[in-house]
């Protein structure tokens, strides 16, 4: 029988499958930020150990870190502390940092992709569940705790046990005005924020293959948010159009052989997935979500489901306290309710296609007066794209500030934050409670979901401003 | 790693689905450079009112006070979201030893074990059993034997452990030292590459 894609990369990764245990897993990339490295540094020195292959870690400030005046210091105490922490770690221990001030710096799901550290085949991990971004070029890519952090530290291994396969296939076309963002948004709805749960995700299919890296990047990105370990696209002529010429990507000769070894990275037609869902791009809207969890999503159109809807009494007062908490009422539509913030940026939305997708839709209009912004670019290398292309002032002329590299207001961790009770159309990817602040409500779409939001103040079909 | 084998204690029922781990420990609070002291900030928003220690949401399970152990028993899929394994450490800082559910989320789960916190899952009807009991029943959680028992009324669950994490858990060892003394192999495997 062949093998999965997943399969193929994991069964070089493992060094030793322990006997009714986990795997040893080797991993060939680390990415490391400032939030969740701090106490596997100091794990590593209490134990009197080296990091094993500092050489193969890269990283980062990005979550807790200001998103206007980059150039001062940090005002926050604590967040200048954690900061200053990864700068000294690094140094100690001689891992390359991107930090602030640093022409590379940026969200690390951004970075590693756009520097071509990222590539196909490769195992990669971060003290980050959105690490799954990374199977966007067909990598073994997932988030881990800091404890498993300090593991890849002393050993450049990790012990996992190995996941079950799903395979999710999107065919046909997309409808005008639909996004990657909506496919992923779909797909959650579909299944919840739970339906993946234990399953290693591949996306295939007609629509996956029509997908630009950016929109791949997307998908992969939120794979965590229906409880994937992780997401990946096996690559093809775009996933290596994207590398070839990168900063880090394989020169000369080495490049023709890794582009070889990338060819073969593919599920054999014969390969069997635990489970296989089939869904048609044609079905799917605009979507946004409406609840605290990224399941609880539907087509802009849409309206929300009746409490009586749910079968049983836990999940019955399990929606009635997510309605309570976004102030919404069972069975309402979407459509027309005015918002107070915009929030473009994150992991999953924050590259140069998604600054242009809003600016298509922006240009030459201006923003709606009522809405606060926060529109932040991944990388301080999207930032400059940004500039190149003269999207900038696009964004000016709208009356829109584009701010400095950073998660920004996904994460309700840094300064950016949304006020309790408001509601923020968001381009990241989670609308849990107090998850962009303390009582923000958040209601997560697409670049133009956002972008139409942007000027009218209110939730909008983008196709009734495209047509 | 602090080990586990069994224990008895009552438990605080979190009727909840899909806890986040925003809800366990929210993103302030993770600027921390240390381990220690994240208990006082465990479900914080949905503890106290306006982030205000002084005023208590009474109708929150940790601040009702017939409920109190070493248990958390929680709705399905809980510790989905974020990696943060702050979340795990709040738990255990507040005091828990064991947490129960019909479904946990990958990361979490494995940040629990990692940090002697056992995750332990058990059936939908079983998690209802245990629902309906009072807060001065106990639950029994044995280890070595892998099962959990409603005490008041003897029903019991097995549960599922793979048998290298529960050595790890019954004897406080932790992965690192494992992967330490793997150095040779780890070496030998990169050659092949």
């Amino acid at each position: 029988m062949g093998k999965t894609l997943f399969e193929k990369i994991w069964d070089k990764h493992v060094v030793k499958q322990i006997e009714d245990g986990p795997s040893v897993v080797y991993i060939d990339k680390h990415f490391i930020h400032e939030v969740t490295s701090p106490q596997a540094f100091s794990g590593i020195e209490k134990r009197g150990a080296q990091i094993f292959r500092p050489q193969q870690i890269v990283a980062t400030a990005d979550h807790n870190v200001p998103t206007m005046n980059q150039e001062l210091p940090i005002k926050d105490a604590l967040s200048k502390f954690q900061v200053d922490t990864l700068i000294e770690n690094c140094k100690k221990h001689g891992v390359e940092l991107y930090g602030l001030g640093h022409k590379y710096q940026g969200i690390v799901h951004v970075i590693g992709p756009e520097l071509g550290i990222t590539q196909p085949g490769m195992t990669i991990v971060c003290g980050d569940s959105h690490t799954s971004t990374h199977g966007a070029f067909g990598s073994i890519s997932f988030g881990i705790g800091t404890s498993e952090v300090e593991m890849v530290f002393a050993s450049q291994c990790i012990m996992q046990s190995k996941p079950k396969v799903m395979r999710i296939n999107i065919d046909g076309e997309l409808k005008n005005g639909v996004v990657s963002k909506d496919i992923i948004l779909y797909i959650i709805a579909q299944i919840s924020a739970s339906g993946a749960t234990g399953y290693f995700v591949e996306y295939a299919g007609s629509a996956i293959r029509a997908l630009s890296m950016e929109a791949r990047m997307t998908i992969c990105n939120m794979s965590i948010e229906m409880g994937a370990r992780g997401g990946m696209i096996a690559p093809d002529q775009t996933t290596f159009d994207y590398i070839k010429g990168r900063l880090f990507a394989p020169q000369g000769a080495d490049w023709d052989k890794k582009l070889a070894a990338w060819a073969a990275l593919y599920t054999d037609a014969d390969a069997k997935f635990d489970v296989e869902i089939n869904i048609k791009a044609e079905d799917i809207d605009p979507m946004i979500t409406y609840g605290t969890n990224p399941g609880m999503g539907l087509s802009v159109r849409g309206t929300l489901p009746t409490v009586e809807s749910f079968a049983d009494a836990t999940e019955k007062q399990n929606y009635e306290k997510a309605l309570a908490y976004m102030g919404l009422t069972a069975g309402q539509s979407l459509l027309g309710m005015p918002v107070q913030n915009v929030f473009i940026g994150s992991c999953t939305n924050s590259r140069i296609e998604d600054f242009r997708l809003v600016a298509s839709i922006i240009k030459g209009k201006q923003k709606d007066p009522n809405i606060k912004t926060l529109i932040v670019p991944g990388s301080q290398e999207v930032a400059k794209q940004i500039k190149a292309e003269g999207l900038d002032k696009i964004f000016a002329d709208a009356g829109v500030e584009i701010r400095q590299a950073g998660c920004s207001a996904c994460l309700g961790m840094n300064e950016d934050k949304i006020l309790a009770g408001e509601y923020c159309i968001s381009t990241s990817n989670r609308n849990f409670e107090g998850r962009q602040g303390a009582g923000a409500r958040t209601l997560l779409a697409s670049p133009l979901t956002a972008a139409a939001a942007l000027l009218t103040g209110k939730i909008t079909d983008i196709r009734d401003i495209l047509n | 790693m602090q080990s586990l084998q069994k224990i008895t204690s009552k438990f605080i029922p979190l009727r909840i689905e899909n806890v986040d781990t925003d809800q366990i420990i929210p993103a302030r609070f993770l600027k921390a450079t240390t381990k220690d002291g994240f208990g006082k900030n465990l479900f914080r928003d949905w503890r106290y009112e306006n982030d205000d220690e002084t005023k208590p949401k009474a109708d929150f399970v940790l601040n009702q006070k017939q409920y109190s152990g070493e248990i958390l028993v929680a709705a399905k899929n809980f510790g989905c979201g974020s990696s943060r394994e702050h979340a795990a450490w709040s738990i255990q800082d507040y005091g828990f030893k064991v947490v129960v559910s019909s479904f946990f989320a990958d990361i979490f789960k494995n940040n629990a074990l990692n940090n002697g916190v056992l995750p332990v899952t058990v059936s939908d009807a079983f998690l209802q059993q245990i629902f309906a009991q009072g807060a001065d029943d106990t639950l029994s959680v044995d280890l070595e034997a892998q099962t959990i028992t409603i005490d008041a009324t003897g029903a019991q669950e097995k549960f599922d452990i793979n048998s290298y994490k529960k050595t790890c858990m019954l004897n406080g060892y932790d992965d690192i030292d494992y992967l330490l003394n793997m150095k040779p192999e780890i070496e030998a495997y990169e050659k092949t590459i």
